[in-house]
């Protein structure tokens, strides 16, 4: 009896909670870490990068308006959803990163955990980040945090899944949507990922991943006048400045590359906080 | 009916003028190498005095000074430094009416807004940031400083701005190089009177005066750790883009296009108060000031013809009288910007309206203006005029109030006007906007943070959040 062949999976691109196609019809052989071929990922174009905006500012309203609790519970059962695949993610990982099994495993682990520890912040960051302002006159005047908008993400190159995670989740968590920029070199991760974020109860566009060239893409994202901030953790110093040039003209917020980031470290707060507003409410008291 | 006041100016005696000034740098007043620029009273167009102009080895020299007290300075227990900012508050509070008129003499702003607005509230902002000094361990952004911070600010309220930039930037352990808007020089070169008085050790704050380029040179300078701009969207996106690529951490606050939104049920004596407050108070030189009238169909008749009487009754005229609503513009460049825009609202077909009201032969002056029959797509609607001209604009629903509010690439500040607490808090939500002022408008507070979203720039200041600005992230 002859050897069952195997079904590929094809990856394609993650719009507004569908999996489409690069319109541009461009393709670019991803290959693992000893550089055999591993499948053809898609390559996506400026329009792409259009579409992914507009499906994230559609998204943006809900999102942003769903209850911290809500959002904090989605985020939990995309941790649960990626639990379920591990065994997928390892080997994708292992193959990108030719890394050993065992490893691959410690950095899926990390990604779960990740994602569990972010999802617990939604319903606290206002207690951190808002204040009550004792202001000298009869006022009641409060301070919360709101969410930027969208969001720009170059995801970094290295750490496909873990350190995508890490970028992805404090963006999203606060209310933000976004445009991500998977890593080029290993972008397999990332669209499996989205699988998982398409099974969660995540609502279409509040992620849109798109792989391809991170220089030709993350100019255009930079950019583009209907998206308020960036993270530019993956872009090399030259990228990450032009980029920032071109964010200057609607002035987006931007965070900036911070040398190697250790993703296992303690994240602490700021990956949030980069990307989020404080609105300020003031009403008189009196009868 | 207008009732005839009897002229009733503040004294200008209490201030002395000097006829030159030069740059402070180092704690001492030294000559700058630049061409000497004039500084005038806008009100009568006489020169006030004549003020040095820093050049880039003039603003490299005041780096230098900032970086070599630096160490001093952010090595002195928070406690210590505290009791500078407590000092410098309280010379300002004994100095209050010295400051408060040479401000409406440099600025053209009513007397009655020095005195009463910006002069208590400068001095209340360094005692609020004189108490955290020895607190920061409790604030959750860390305790160390930046290093030299880069400031530059505008000339609508010339002081309350410098008190912003200073007073957070030393209690959190910086040292600074501070440029005053070139058309309102003076009560910045009065406060490094003050420093002096204060005791301040030298260098821990210099002020170089000048024009863009000065403000350019201290931005761009490579020994600059943090740049602070108040000031145009224009030149703040210039700024952006010139630190990109640097670490230099960057925080802007620019221009505004605020909605003032009045619903049928609001309380309508308050809400025209609140209009009048929201676009004249200092002229409508504010960046969050309430430039779109967003009334309900509905009451949009009685509400108009209600402000209208009210507009009536300002008195425009002398700024140092204690009676005068409505001071001069700051300055012609200024005067001809908002003439070119209420010319443009009138060619677009909206319909002008100013209450009767003579201008003075000397000085820039512009009398309350109001457009109404005015549209989203019109010029007046969408640019910030930065002077005391307001668009009407009516709509329907609350849910048109939020979209046409948020229809613009500004973010500072927006009013609401209703009896209705959960429509209130309703409308608060969907507002992106940094400031909401329900009920009110035009209200700060050294407690309360203050900046924008979107294209009003970046960062907060006042608060336990302006804070943030000046200290090292924790990582």
């Amino acid at each position: 009896m002859s050897e069952r062949l195997s079904v590929r999976k094809t990856y394609k691109l993650y719009i507004g909670g569908a999996f489409p196609r690069s319109e541009s019809g461009r393709s670019y052989a991803v290959t693992g870490a000893k550089g055999e071929f591993l499948a053809n990922a898609s390559k996506a174009s400026r329009k792409d990068v259009r579409d992914a905006v507009t499906a994230a500012r559609k998204a943006f309203a809900g999102w942003s308006a769903a209850t911290a609790y809500n959002r904090g519970q989605i985020l939990y059962r995309i941790a649960e959803m990626l639990e379920g695949r591990r065994a997928q993610f390892v080997s994708e990982v292992a193959e990108a990163d030719g890394v050993s099994g065992k490893k691959a495993g410690e950095l899926v682990d990390a990604a779960v955990d990740r994602l569990v520890w972010y999802a617990g912040w939604s319903d606290k960051i206002s207690s951190l980040r808002g204040s009550s302002n004792p202001v000298a006159g009869p006022y009641f005047n409060l301070s919360t945090p709101e969410p930027t908008g969208v969001v720009g993400i170059v995801a970094p190159p290295m750490g496909p899944l873990f350190g995508l995670v890490s970028v992805i989740a404090p963006v999203i968590v606060t209310g933000n949507t976004c445009v991500v920029i998977a890593s080029e070199r290993a972008p397999l991760p990332s669209i499996t990922l989205a699988e998982v974020l398409a099974t969660s109860d995540l609502p279409g566009g509040v992620v849109n991943i798109l792989t391809g060239s991170a220089g030709e893409m993350a100019p255009w994202l930079a950019g583009h006048m209907d998206v308020n901030g960036i993270d530019l953790t993956g872009a090399d110093a030259e990228l990450a400045q032009k980029c920032e040039e071109l964010a200057a003209e609607n002035l987006k917020r931007v965070l900036r590359p911070n040398g190697k980031t250790d993703w296992a470290a303690d994240p602490g707060t700021g990956r949030m906080t980069a990307f989020l507003e404080t609105k300020t409410v003031w009403h008189p008291i009196g009868i | 009916m207008i009732f005839e006041y009897a002229p009733a100016p503040e004294s200008r005696d209490v201030v002395d003028i000097r006829p030159s000034y030069g740059l402070f740098i180092n704690g001492e007043f030294v000559d700058g190498s630049g061409t000497p620029f004039k500084t005038v009273n806008p009100a009568s167009e006489e020169t006030l005095a004549e003020v040095a102009a820093a050049t880039e080895a003039d603003v490299d020299r005041a780096v230098q000074a900032a970086r070599k007290a630096f160490g001093v300075w952010s090595a002195l227990p928070g406690s210590e430094r505290a009791k500078y900012l407590f000092r410098i508050a309280r010379i300002i509070q004994e100095r209050a009416r010295e400051l408060a008129v040479l401000e409406s003499l440099d600025n053209g702003k009513p007397i009655k807004e020095s005195r009463d607005v910006d002069l208590p509230l400068v001095a209340a902002h360094f005692f609020y940031y004189a108490g955290w000094a020895d607190k920061l361990q409790y604030a959750g952004y860390g305790t160390t400083p930046l290093g030299v911070a880069g400031q530059v600010i505008p000339w609508n309220f010339p002081l309350l701005m410098l008190a912003w930039k200073i007073a957070p930037a030393l209690a959190c352990g910086n040292t600074v190089v501070l440029k005053p808007a070139e058309t309102t020089p003076l009560t910045a070169l009065l406060f490094a009177e003050i420093c002096q008085q204060a005791d301040l050790p030298p260098g821990v704050v210099n002020i170089v005066t000048g024009a863009g380029d000065t403000g350019a040179a201290v931005v761009g300078h490579p020994d600059v750790d943090k740049v602070a701009f108040t000031g145009s969207t224009e030149v703040g996106r210039l700024i952006a883009k010139s630190v990109a690529g640097t670490n230099k951490k960057v925080t802007l606050e620019l221009g505004g296009k605020a909605a003032n939104i009045v619903f049928d049920d609001a309380a309508i004596d308050q809400a025209v108060e609140g209009i009048v407050t929201g676009i004249f108070f200092n002229q409508g030189h504010v960046c969050c000031a309430g430039s779109r009238l967003l009334v309900q169909e509905s009451i949009a008749e009685e509400l108009l013809s209600s402000l209208k009487r009210r507009l009536s009754t300002l008195r425009l005229g002398d700024p140092l009288d204690k009676n005068t609503d409505i001071g001069a513009i700051n300055s012609a460049a200024q005067l001809a910007k908002i003439r070119e825009l209420s010319e443009a609202g009138e060619a677009e077909g909206a319909s002008r309206w100013s209450p009767a009201c003579p201008l003075p032969d000397k000085g820039f002056w512009f009398p309350p203006t109001v457009f109404t029959g005015v549209s989203q797509s019109h010029r007046i609607a969408r640019e910030e005029i930065f002077g005391p001209v307001l668009s009407v604009l009516t709509f329907r629903t609350p849910a048109e109030a939020v979209e046409k509010a948020n229809n613009t690439p500004y973010g500072l500040s927006a009013g609401v006007w209703t009896e209705k607490a959960s429509r209130m808090l309703w409308m608060a939500n969907r507002l992106r906007a940094g400031v909401v002022w329900s009920n009110t408008f035009n209200k700060f507070d050294p407690t309360s943070p203050f900046g924008g979203y979107k294209e009003s720039g970046y960062g907060r200041e006042g608060g336990r959040h302006g804070l943030e600005a000046y200290l090292k992230e924790i990582s």
